[in-house]
């Protein structure tokens, strides 16, 4: 004989509770994080350093670099940018998981940060099932993509709290449609604050950076 | 490669609720954004659950689509209907309605001997 126990529990809940606790530490510390999510090559790295560029002065800065392999480019990058850095090896896993970033935030020096960039691993599928305790998702979608990336990827982009347009310098060489590209994402998550600019011309980083300022002031 | 996580966070999460119990069966709801494909879940889940309380377990899954609601008309539609388009009004303002989560439902395990009584 066997006996059915209703369960009805989230799969991911145990990394719900991680992600939970992780925000409260973060909240007790003082630190603002952003769990910063895109496709390979959509330029997160370009945009930690010129974010890390801009506001070191003003804020420490922390940074969790995840990746698939050993290969630590993106860790020293942020590092040479200026950010406290510790990169995070997922052992082949596609998405960073809360219990990867408490067991990075203990290698932090957490008292002199106030800005923790977590960089995730370069997927539009995956990190977005994954709660990290971050303040704010953000996700950066890039030119060269295509304006069908909404409709395409529609769980990344209604989970996420900012968009990064990046590489609009490109937009007069790439068929891209802005207007079918905004209306898939006001779709998804309607309202959602948005910053198109380039990382290669600066051009847009200002609001980019305002926004941020306005989390950290 | 994600279901590896999302099959032993399934594990973890069948294991606590057998509370020692053998796991005969295990019921997922899968929604089709959360993105995992059962024939992986499976792959994963022979090897992951061998020597543990649930080994040999069947797993029976129920798929939601994922979908859309027009806020127009208030029909609900597959999300990969072109441009998010309502089939039935034209309408492209909606929002996303179902199929997001990944859910255990319930499990059935093995009932201890029936005591006769006195």
């Amino acid at each position: 004989m066997s006996t059915r126990i209703p369960v009805v529990e989230k799969v991911l809940s145990a990394n719900d509770s991680v992600a939970a606790a992780i925000r409260a530490l973060l909240d007790e510390r003082g630190i603002y994080a952003i769990n910063l999510m895109a496709s390979p090559g959509a330029g997160k790295t370009s945009l930690i350093e010129r974010t890390v560029a801009a506001l070191k002065q003003e804020y420490g800065i922390g940074m969790i670099n995840g990746d698939t392999s050993e290969a630590a480019f993106d860790a020293e990058r942020s590092q040479r940018a200026g950010a406290h850095s510790v990169h995070v090896n997922t052992g082949g896993k596609c998405h960073l998981e809360a219990a990867m970033i408490r067991d990075a935030l203990a290698l932090l020096p957490l008292g002199e940060i106030r800005l923790l960039i977590i960089e995730n691993v370069g997927n539009l599928v995956c990190p977005s099932s994954w709660q990290l305790g971050a303040h704010a998702s953000v996700l950066i979608g890039s030119i060269p993509e295509g304006d069908d990336k909404p409709y395409k990827y529609p769980k990344m982009y209604s989970g996420v709290d900012a968009l990064v347009i990046n590489k609009i310098d490109l937009l007069p060489y790439v068929e891209f449609d802005m207007v079918r590209f905004r209306r898939g994402v006001e779709t998804l998550n309607p309202g959602l604050v948005s910053f198109a600019l380039s990382c290669r011309t600066g051009e847009g980083l200002e609001a980019w950076l305002g926004w941020l300022r306005s989390k950290l002031a | 490669m994600h279901e590896l996580s999302i099959t032993e966070a399934i594990l973890e999460v069948v294991l606590k609720h057998a509370a020692g119990a053998r796991v005969t069966a295990v019921h997922l709801t899968v929604g089709e954004l959360s993105s995992f494909v059962d024939e992986s879940i499976e792959l994963f889940w022979s090897e992951l659950a061998r020597g543990t309380g649930a080994e040999g377990a069947a797993l029976h899954f129920r798929n939601l689509p994922g979908t859309l609601r027009c806020l127009e008309c208030e029909r609900e539609f597959p999300i990969g209907s072109p441009d998010f388009r309502c089939p039935q009004c034209g309408s492209t303002q909606a929002v996303p309605h179902g199929g997001r989560d990944c859910f255990v439902e319930s499990i059935e395990i093995e009932s201890p001997e029936e005591v006769p009584r006195a």
